[in-house]
Order: structure tokens, then sequence, then C-alpha cells
């Protein structure tokens, strides 16, 4: 017997037996030139290992890396971690919500179904928006897919897309893109890193899009980016970020048409980057040609409130090749890992996250530029991450490498002299000294820039 | 648990205080007005709710009663292979070591999350009888995307843009077509034949230089094996098309036979199916996409490179000019990969060909359990899962499939996949897995049968079901008329 397989071959040889079937004929119709005859891999051991055995080996992989809980991290550029509070991994390792499957059977799946609606109903009150779907794989893919949405609802082939994208959005939107026929324009930052004023003229736009706060941290105008697409007959986008929207007046507010975005930061692991969780918002009128999954409320024949699977007319399982996306399973699990740390915060806890890493980031910038090492790269204000420049073409490379000998994981290096850093509510005030204290020790010492 | 669950929203909020997760600021706040200028800072606070801990623990756990696990009972869900979920695999990707990494440190800091790709992608080469996987697919339908974004990328990096079309059996999952339509196919769709089979020779008639390659599962949807895949994925390479298989079903060959022993060029696996991986009420899932040799310039990048003489061991190559670019950013669901290969060391080769044994032995000792009842719609011997139907059931008394599948509710079970595959009339897809235990197995044997004996006397009683569930029957046609979608 193997693993986690609860009949023998013994016993289940003999039940096969009891209903006139045969073990060795199980695998009959499989043709004999395909069949697998070697069972023998170096890649495989042949035997399974103990669970022990299991438990050694990856603790083992795992203590081959350096963690952002045991060095000071100030890496971010679309991946924050902020504090994710002990009671949301008890819950979601319920296993009611751990090993269900989708809700199909919506009597049996009130519980997956009620915290999809629950999730859609804080996604849209944060965006400010009137539909949420179940969620999406990540952010950049729902970034992709929300464009995609704009293309369907004006049967329009073009998109203009601010380079203030975070690039790897970028890259998963010119994917999508470049394999559905159709075309991503991009735009060039203005000198104050932001779109404004950069928006084109042209009727064959499906949409505009912006993210704000941008890569580079800083705040974007949502009410030009509105403007500049009602102008243009198309429709607005923004990817947002979730924590700021407890500072920042929501994309709805602006009338945006699309937000989507990254819900990773709402306590959700960094896991090496995934699995992440996508969000997909967009107003009333596009309600109809969203794309994944969306729970419902409704009722059933005794008049109880009742959640189930709706407007699936939209979706592939129904309508194939017609189909608004091919996208079939969500994040639920994440997306139900979001909605509790976002009912465990509340307003006030949420403003307080939003609040700290604002002002903590702020607090770094300032303590950066003071050292007379840096120069800002952009002037305008920012949420929790910023860019900064070496002065005399410092190469950061080099710094990173000698602050990780010092367990410290530096900032994103964006070009030579150009240091992407990110901060949460986590990191204290003293880590931050000690950080800003350590990179003039470093960048002063003539032995390591004396050259 | 019948009693009414309220929403989050509904909750009295009585003062709790909700900034006792965090550490007191220690930097001075700025005058954040001031800071972001006029115009830009809600004027409003959120309308969401300050709620204490007891009251969101309480909330979450009555409505995590209000679903099923497999841990509750048999979970028969055809096609979705609803197997237990190791509880080791968790404990193992929760390791801070892991949990606490950021994609973008550098590759010299990560090198055990590189190391582990890197060994699952030997091991799933050996196991499918590929050469390549990339790991960024975030779920099966987005394998399926990008298998076909390489196909695609294929055939244009050859001059071929004419080749437009995507082969797809009638019988195939939504996915397949919708897949193939978002990256500009058209779907020439092949017919089965009367024994649930691809018909080879409508295949043979919808050949022409303008196919881009074909999507195939196998066992195919009706959990009957293709017989004559070597045949059509031969054909189909001399019209110059690629093969796609859809590993929605790989966990019932597994160690038997392999994709690309069978012809495929591509080939996606969801590793909650094959693997054990949670499915968590429809997500996070992984699809990680295996290739031959001929696609490998086209692979998503990052792709993860071992240098055996140099430090560090593992990289990640991005220059790769003819990558069909990135699906999602950085490097893919990592934690879930991490239960994966938790979940192959656990097993070895001989154990993994046990797992399709016992998957494949325990499908159809269940269908010789229950054929007497029910309508066998195809005499090929099953595979993982058969097919059975309500047609008799609903002939003579007007019972449906949904009955049931909503009666089965009522002793204990979660229904098996209904209404699917759509080329088979009130179809119940039942899969029980390779981990169903005897009891399970016994159990669902005799429930099936019950409720075919209360047919014909107690009809009403199953148009009723499920009668212990927190809801009855919902109005869909209500949820869909006019949405409720938030609150």
């Amino acid at each position: 017997m193997s693993g986690y397989v609860p009949i023998s071959k013994e016993k289940r040889a003999e039940l096969l037996e009891s209903v006139g079937l045969k073990l060795e004929n199980l695998f009959n119709a499989i043709p004999d030139e395909i069949k697998l005859e070697k069972q023998e891999f170096v890649e495989l051991q042949s035997d399974g290992l103990s669970e022990q055995e299991i438990l050694e080996q990856l603790t083992k992989l795992a203590e081959r890396n350096q963690r952002v809980d045991q060095y000071d991290s100030y890496l971010g550029a679309g991946y924050y971690d902020h504090y994710s509070p002990a009671a949301i991994n008890h819950l979601i390792n319920r296993q009611e919500f751990l090993t269900s499957y989708t809700p199909y059977q919506a009597e049996i799946s009130q519980g997956t179904l009620q915290a999809i609606f629950e999730w859609q109903s804080y996604i849209c009150r944060l965006t400010g928006l009137d539909v949420s779907n179940s969620s999406m794989y990540d952010g950049a893919s729902a970034a992709a897919e929300a464009l995609l949405l704009a293309c369907r609802q004006t049967r329009k082939e073009k998109v203009w897309v601010s380079e203030g994208i975070n690039p790897e959005y970028l890259k998963t939107i010119k994917t999508y893109f470049h394999a559905g026929g159709l075309e991503v324009e991009v735009g060039s930052l203005n000198e104050q890193g932001t779109a404004a004023g950069t928006y084109p003229t042209g009727d064959d736009y499906a949409a505009f899009m912006i993210q704000s706060p941008n890569f580079f941290g800083l705040i974007e105008d949502m009410s030009e980016l509105v403007t500049e697409a009602k102008s243009n007959n198309a429709l607005s986008a923004v990817s947002c970020d979730l924590i700021s929207l407890a500072m920042f007046k929501s994309p709805g507010e602006y009338g945006v048409d699309i937000a989507s975005g990254e819900a990773q930061p709402l306590g959700i692991p960094l896991n090496f980057g995934g699995p992440a969780v996508g969000f997909l918002a967009a107003n009333q009128k596009l309600m109809r040609k969203m794309p994944g999954r969306i729970a419902g409320q409704t009722t059933d024949t005794e008049g109880k409130t009742a959640y189930v699977l709706t407007i699936q007319a939209r979706e592939q399982h129904i309508r194939r090749e017609k189909a608004t996306s091919n996208i079939c399973t969500n994040q639920a699990l994440l997306a139900t890992s979001a909605t509790i740390y976002l009912a465990l915060n509340g307003r006030t806890g949420l403003r307080e996250v939003a609040e700290q890493s604002a002002a903590k980031a702020i607090y770094l910038y300032t303590e950066l530029i003071k050292t007379g090492y840096f120069d800002p790269v952009y002037s305008g204000p920012f949420f929790r991450e910023f860019a900064i420049k070496t002065k005399d073409n410092l190469d950061l490379n080099l710094l990173n490498a000698k602050l990780l000998e010092n367990r410290v994981i530096g900032g994103l290096v964006l070009t030579k002299d150009i240091w992407l850093l990110a901060v949460t509510e986590k990191k204290s005030k003293k880590s931050i000294d000690d950080f800003v204290s350590l990179v003039v020790h470093l960048l002063s010492d003539p032995e390591i820039y004396g050259g | 648990m019948k009693h009414k669950l309220n929403l989050i929203f509904d909750l009295p909020q009585t003062g709790a205080d909700n900034k006792r997760f965090l550490k007191k600021c220690d930097v001075v706040k700025p005058n954040f007005q001031n800071y972001y200028g006029e115009n830009t800072l809600r004027d409003q606070d959120l309308d969401i709710p300050d709620l204490s801990e007891i009251q969101v623990l309480r909330h979450y756990t009555n409505m995590s009663s209000r679903n099923f696990g497999v841990e509750n009972g048999p979970y028969p869900l055809g096609s979705c292979t609803m197997k237990y979920n190791p509880k080791i695999n968790e404990n193992v990707a929760g390791l801070p070591g892991f949990q606490n990494t950021h994609p973008l440190q550098p590759v010299e800091t990560v090198q055990g999350n590189l190391a582990l790709l890197y060994n699952l992608e030997q091991k799933l080469n050996a196991i499918f009888g590929m050469d390549y996987f990339t790991f960024q697919p975030s779920a099966g339908a987005h394998g399926e995307l990008t298998g076909i974004m390489m196909i695609k990328a294929y055939h244009e990096a050859n001059g071929n843009f004419e080749r437009k079309v995507m082969l797809i059996p009638d019988s195939a999952h939504g996915t397949n077509p919708a897949s193939a339509a978002m990256a500009e196919f058209e779907i020439r769709e092949i017919k089965s034949n009367e024994h649930g089979l691809v018909d080879v020779d409508d295949l043979i008639s919808k050949l022409d230089d303008q196919v881009a390659g074909i999507m195939l599962t196998n066992p195919n949807t009706l959990g009957l094996f293709e017989k004559e895949v070597a045949e059509m994925t031969d054909l189909v390479h001399r019209a110059g098309g690629l093969c796609y298989y859809d590993g929605a079903n790989a966990n019932a060959i597994l160690m038997q036979t392999r994709p690309g022993d069978m012809g495929f060029d591509v080939v996606h696996l969801n590793v909650h199916k094959t693997f054990g991986t949670p499915h968590g009420g429809g997500g996070p899932g992984a699809g990680p996409v295996g290739i031959k040799k001929i696609l490998e310039p086209f692979l998503p990048k990052p792709v993860i490179v071992k240098n055996n003489n140099t430090e560090p061991n593992y990289d990640l190559d991005y220059d790769r000019p003819q990558s069909i670019g990135k699906v999602r950013a950085f490097i893919g669901s990592f934690a879930v990969y991490v239960k994966t290969y938790a979940y192959i060391l656990a097993y070895g080769a001989e154990g993994l060909a046990e797992v399709s044994e016992a998957a494949v032995a325990n499908a159809n000792y269940l269908l010789e359990r229950v054929r007497n009842s029910y309508h066998v719609p195809y005499s090929e011997p099953a595979m993982h899962e058969f097919i059975i139907t309500s047609k008799m059931l609903k002939e003579q008394y007007g019972v449906t499939t949904t009955d049931v599948a909503k009666r089965l509710i009522d002793k204990g079970f979660h229904p098996p996949t209904v209404y699917f595959p759509l080329i088979v009339p009130e179809a119940m897809m039942v899969e029980p897995t390779d981990t169903e235990t005897l009891e399970g197995l016994e159990g669902l044997a005799n429930a099936f049968n019950e409720i075919a004996e209360e047919a014909a006397e107690y009809s009403q009683l199953l148009k009723d079901a499920p009668h212990d569930m927190p809801i009855t029957r919902p109005d869909e046609t209500k949820a869909a008329r006019k949405p409720v979608l938030k609150v």
C-alpha cells in the first residue's frame, strides 16, 4: 500500500473480483505500444518517503533561503509584506474552506458562496464600483482581463497603457493582447513620473489604463484619466492597491469604469510570489461582460436567503469559445483570506495600516535624502514606495551586495543608480534608522566606493 | 447548521480595538492632507465594519460549517478529482523559509525555492514524458492558454500565419474552446463516435493546411481511454499541426502511460487534480505546462536553469527573445508547488502507479455496483471516472439528474458532476478517486441504488431534496435576472 491510498492492492483485487473484474485488466484500454514499461527514473525515487522524511527534506530546502523575517527587506514592486493576523490562518485552514471545490451545488456550498459574496461586497466598497467578480489569478492577469473586458464592451481592438504600470503587468498584458490579435500602446511618463498630460487622442482606443499608486509609488490623478478617456470615447481603467484605498478616494468616486489589482497585500504571505489573488471590479453597464465566476444573492424555495453562482451565461462551461474568458478556477481560498483580513482590521485597522505604511515610507525617504548621497527621481507624493537615485552614479548593485552581507535585502535596482524601496507598517523606526546608517557607512567606505 | 447566518456587514459594531494587530506608530505621521494635496484623500471613512476578533471568528467558522469538504465524506465530483489533501503538505508549504521569501529577492538568496522548482520540473518531465515545464500558469485553463500561445508562437516563428484552426472534440471541457478563442484560433469541432471516443474519420476529414493543432483529453471527459491516440497525434503531426494534451484526467494514467509517449507536444496539469493539492473552494490551483524541445524557445520567461559549476547553482534566465512573455507576475504559485513536490515524494514512482490503479479500480467497482440502477451510455471500459444517466428514472418517474444529485446530499454525499459532458443528456460523471475508502465506496453505491428505488415510490421526496441543508433549492433564474452581487 502506498501513501494515502486507503485500500491495499490485495483488497482492491478482491473487491474487483466480487463484481467480476480483474485488477490486471484495468488498463487494457491502453495499447501496448504506449504503455509505460520502464518504472525506474533517476528523477524519482521508487518508494514513497515517510512523512518525517518529507518534512526533513523540505525543511532543508526551506533553510537554504534567506527570508524577509530574518533579514531587513525593502522589496515591494507589487508584492508587499504587511502584517497578517493569526486568526486568518486558523480560519482558512478549516478543511471545509480548504478542501472543497468550486460551489457548483449551492445547497452544500453556502459557505464558499457567502464568502465570495462578502469578498465581492468588500471589493465594491473599497473600489467604489458596482460589480466585482469572485477573484482573478493575480494583479497582472486581472489587468489584462480588465483591458480585454474593455475591448469586448467597446468592440475596439486597441488600448493605451501608461508606462507607470508595474512592468510585470505590462508584460502580461502584452502577452494576452498579442495572442488575441489586439494592440497595446504604451504611453511614456511625464517628467514627474506620472501619466498626467500624456494621454493620447483618437477614437480607436477601447481603454486607457493607469496604475495608482504607480510603479514608482506615486499617486496618479484619476480625474484626469476619466476626463481624457471620456473625451476619446474610451473606458477608464485603473490598476490599484486596496490598502491605499483606506486613505485615498476610490476609483468609483472619480467615475473610473474598471478597477483591478493584486489583493496579496491584504495579509497573504509572500510565498515567493504565489499563489496571488487578483480582483476585478467594474461599473454596472459592464456586468454581463465580466470574466470569471460571480456569486449572487437569491432566495430558496422557502424564501430564505441563498447564494449561488450566477450570470453564468458569460462563462466557458456554457458558452465555450464565445465565453467572455476561459477563466474557470478563481482564487477562492485567497479571496476568503483577504476577506477575513478586511473583517479583522475593519476600516480603522486598514486605515492605520495604510497611514503607517505611508508615514514610514515618507520617513525613510526623508532620511535617505538627508544623507546627501541621494537625489529624488520624482518629486510628487507617494504611498509606500518611492524611487531615489544615487549622486555620482554610484552602483546600487554593489551596495545591495554589501547590504546582503549585513542581513539586509536592499531595494529593487531599476537601473544601476536608481533604487525602488518599499516599506510597510511592519517596519520600525529603529530598523529604518539602522538601515540608513548602514547605507551611509557603506557608501562612505573608500574600500567599497573608493574607485 | 440550518440557522440563518448574517452577512459580516450586518454585525453590530461595539467599539472593538481594530488597531490591535499593529505596533504603535513610532514615526511622526505627516499631515497627509498637506502632503497629498486637495481632493486626493477620502472625505469619508471606508464603509466597512469595525468588529471584534470573536465576532469575526464565529462568523467565518459558522460559514465554513455550511460547506462540505473532502474530510466530511465522499466527494465524487467527476473530472474535479476530489482526493484527500495530505496535511503534511500544508505544513511544509507553510515553512517560514518558503513563506517569507519575496519574488524579487536576489537569486542567491532563494536557492532553496529554485532548487525545489527545478527538481519538480525534472520529476514532472519523467512522469509525463516531456522535456521542459513552466510553472507560471495559475490554473488549468491558464495553462491551456499558455500552451496554446506557445503553439501559436511556434507556427508564427515558422512563418505559418495561416494556421488558424484548432481541432477540439465535442466532448471537451468548455475551457478548451474558450482558451483557443482567446488566442484567436478558429474552433473546428470533431465528433465523438457511438463508443464515446473521437471519431478518427471525422478527424481526418477536418485536417488541412490551416490546422494549427488539436486539443485532446485522455482519458476523455467520458472517462474513456482514447485507444487510437497515437494514430491521432501522428495524423495531426503529418498535417503540420501540434498536439495539446489537456491533463484534467492525468491522475488516471500516472506511471501507466505518458502524454509524451502518446505523441503530445504540450501538456498542462491541474496539480489539484493530479497531485492532491487542495481546491480551496475554487482555487488556488496551479497549471504547469510541459512541452517538447521544439517549443522550448517560446516558454514564458524567466526559465529556471541549473549551473553545476558556478555559484549560485540555480538561476533565472530572462534572455529569451522568442518567449511568449509572461502570463502573470513573477514565477508562479510557488506554495502550491511545494505541496505538489511533497505529494510526489510521498509516493515515489511505484506509489504513483498505485494512485492511478486505485483511481481506476474504485471507479470500476462503483460502476459495477450501480450499473443496474442507472443507464450506462457507453460500453467501453471505464478509467478513473464513469458516466451514468437518469434517463430511465426520467422517462418512468420524471426524476432528473438534479433530483438524484440533491438527494445524494441528504444521504451525506457530495453530488457527482452533473449535466457534463454536454453531449450526454442527464449525465452524471462520477469519480470516487484513489483515496476513497471502502465504507465510502459502499456508502455511495448504496445511496445511488436507494435513490433509484425511491424514484419509483417517492419521487416528490427527490424533487424536494435536499432536506437538511441551510437552504433548499435556490432560485437561480431570479439570481440571474435581477442580480444582487454585493451589499
